[in-house]
């Protein structure tokens, strides 16, 4: 097992935890400020993938896609809000699980409708598809290391947004206490629709990105939707931090446990052996993760205030 | 006093009548040439059975578990498993000793029970640590870890899933035949139901319901929460398994469907239409849903359009189920007469 192999599995792992961070960092703050678990965030990362895709083939341009992407999404998003959501946050959690599975049904089923059964192509833009060498000898996609800095830098802005501006302020307080934040005469169901479209946003960019390195398909976001809980149950729910840390983590179990397991197993088992448990017990490494944190603190590594 | 015991026999009526027809149901098909609606009728049994299991926890224990699935799907392999060594690969190797693979059902039905209940002690045992978000997040993490589990292991078919040779062997029935196990179905459905209704009325199910309602003071009161909803998430994990037993012998094939968590929320919306924590809840339940479901295919390929907005307009404005739809329309009936 060579340095270089390391090195890019390790990139790997970030690119992924960034973007499963952009996923978590929209759930888990409508999930903290406004008790909600929506099942249906995943819906809204395929919309943004398949938005992107299908503009960036219109126009020929990823970019174009990215900047649609985003704000359809979030306007998507919206909708849902004031039709369907906006009605949940004050019913128990299983009657928002059981409507956002509706959901999900209604929007896995539109996106067949209006884009067919069969994945849609989406290709980086033309000036991040080659590769960049990091180190001499080691060339690594430039896409994917784009997709590390956008999710740093997104990273960071989500974090000034919510502790230095007012909007975060809002945020912050509308978590701890509604009652008190809509008394001092804030318009609290605005706010409510107005995080959850940036959450949406939030989301869709991830989609969006994954577009060109995994594919754009129906039921992408189930399948991404349940890392996304493990990140979320591992950082504590409603923590913008917590959620960043539990992704990278996340991300590089996922990913290094698929690149290196079986090999380590190799080391001390016969081959089929080993591959069948490496592979067998890589797939359930993250959740391994989740049970060895909770055992440890079952509100998570950085639980919420009260 | 009076009114809650009028009711209380009222619901049984209810079930009573819809056990009826079910138990009418062959002989009814047979004479109008519906032959064919027994399979489907086999099915609602079967998710009733595991409906019913899940609202052992969920309407009586108040716990959402979103990873019933990782239990059925456990129950449907262990069958299929088993029958696979017995018919093709030979005996399981497991720490160098040597269990040979079974078609039996006097074998294979009891070892999915326990394998399935195993599974849930082990999940619960975790997954009660905490509560509420976290507790239906994190069932709903360890039902997809099962899930991926069995994905990737290509010698029981990863993906594609394992096909059956035939039904299991239940001696004196013959499985293969519709009818017997149609009949099977019904017979372990009323078991389960007859077994639940006692386990409510135990000593048990009250402590479980007080736990439910007011865990600190059940508590206060010298009573363990954790243990008892832990023996409630074993024991319903472990019916459960019965039902994925059941369903592997009706398609003759498992996959990793039966595992996904689409079928978890399935089984929740069952308990939920069904109207939550009555004993015949889930049957109805599961009549009603399968029933849409499978009109609504009919009617259209695009079924899941029309399905997803059906359950959201459910969940916003028929909170109690058809349950509660029941109670209704008998209140009204009862007020007319009265006035």
């Amino acid at each position: 097992m060579s340095f270089l192999l390391i090195l890019e599995q390790t990139l790997n792992g970030l690119q992924f935890g960034v973007m499963l961070f952009l996923i978590a960092a929209g759930l888990t703050l409508v999930l903290g400020i406004m008790n909600l678990v929506n099942l249906a965030h995943g819906s809204l990362y395929m919309v943004g993938a398949f938005v992107c895709a299908w503009v960036s083939v219109e126009t020929d341009s990823f970019l174009l896609g990215l900047a649609a992407a985003l704000p359809a999404t979030a306007l998507v998003a919206s909708v849902v809000e004031l039709l369907v959501v906006r009605r949940l946050y004050s019913r128990d959690h299983l009657d928002q699980v059981l409507a956002t599975f509706g959901l999900i049904l209604f929007f896995n089923e539109a996106t067949k409708m209006i884009w067919g059964a069969r994945p849609l192509r989406l290709d980086p833009p033309d000036f991040l598809s080659g590769t960049v060498e990091l180190l001499p000898g080691a060339p690594y996609p430039a896409f994917r290391l784009a997709v590390i800095l956008v999710g740093l830098a997104v990273a960071l802005g989500l974090f000034l947004l919510v502790t230095r501006t007012r909007l975060g302020m809002l945020i912050r307080a509308g978590a701890s206490n509604r009652e008190m934040v809509s008394a001092l005469g804030v318009d609290i169901d605005r706010l409510y629709t107005v995080v959850f479209a940036l959450g949406a946003a939030l989301t869709a960019l991830a989609g969006a990105m994954a577009g060109p390195i995994y594919s754009v398909e129906i039921g992408m976001g189930e399948s991404v939707l349940i890392p996304v809980f493990v990140v979320i149950v591992i950082g504590g729910i409603g923590s913008i931090r917590g959620a960043f840390v539990a992704a990278l983590l996340v991300g590089l179990t996922f990913v290094w446990g698929r690149a290196f397991l079986p090999g380590l197993f190799g080391l001390v088992l016969e081959p089929s052996t080993a591959s069948t448990l490496g592979s067998a017990i890589s797939a359930m490494a993250i959740y391994i993760l989740m049970a060895a944190v909770l055992i440890w603190r079952p509100r998570g590594l950085f639980p919420p205030h009260g | 006093m009076a009114d809650g015991l009028g009711r209380r026999l009222g619901g049984h009526a209810d079930g009573l009548l819809l056990g009826l027809a079910f138990l009418a149901w062959p002989a009814v098909a047979a004479g109008f040439g519906l032959e064919w609606t027994l399979d489907l009728a086999a099915r609602i049994l079967i998710y009733a059975l595991a409906a019913s299991a899940l609202n052992l926890v969920l309407g009586y224990a108040g716990l959402v578990s979103f990873g019933h699935a990782a239990f059925f799907g456990a129950g449907a392999y262990v069958v299929a498993i088993l029958a696979y060594h017995d018919f093709l690969l030979g005996p399981i190797v497991l720490f160098g000793l040597e269990i040979p693979g079974t078609g039996n059902a006097w074998i294979a039905f009891p070892l999915a029970v326990l394998v399935a209940g195993l599974l849930a002690l082990a999940i619960g045992a975790l997954c009660l640590r905490t509560s509420g978000l976290y507790f239906i997040m994190i069932t709903l993490a360890f039902a997809q870890m099962i899930y991926y589990l069995f994905i990737s292991l290509p010698d029981y078919g990863g993906e594609d899933g394992l096909s059956l040779f035939a039904r299991s062997e239940l001696r004196p029935l013959d499985l293969g035949d519709d009818l017997a196990f149609y009949y099977l179905c019904l017979g372990l459905l009323a078991l389960v139901l007859a077994g639940k209704a006692a386990v409510v009325r135990s000593r048990f199910g009250w402590a479980l319901m007080g736990i439910r309602d007011n865990e600190r003071r059940m508590t206060a009161l010298g009573l363990p929460p954790y243990r008892y909803k832990l023996a409630a998430f074993a024991l319903s994990g472990a019916v459960t398994g019965l039902a994925g037993a059941l369903i592997a012998n009706l398609t003759e094939f498992v996959s990793p469907a039966f595992l996904s968590w689409p079928l978890s929320g399935e089984l929740l919306i069952i308990v939920i239409l069904g109207g939550m924590g009555r004993l015949y809840g889930p049957l109805l339940g599961a009549t009603a849903f399968l029933l849409l479901e499978f009109w609504l295919k009919e009617w259209t390929e695009h079924w899941q359009l029309a399905l997803g907005p059906i359950l959201v307009l459910i969940v916003l404005y028929a909170r109690g189920g058809l349950g509660g739809l029941v109670d209704l329309l008998r209140r009204g009936r009862e007020g007319s007469g009265h006035g």
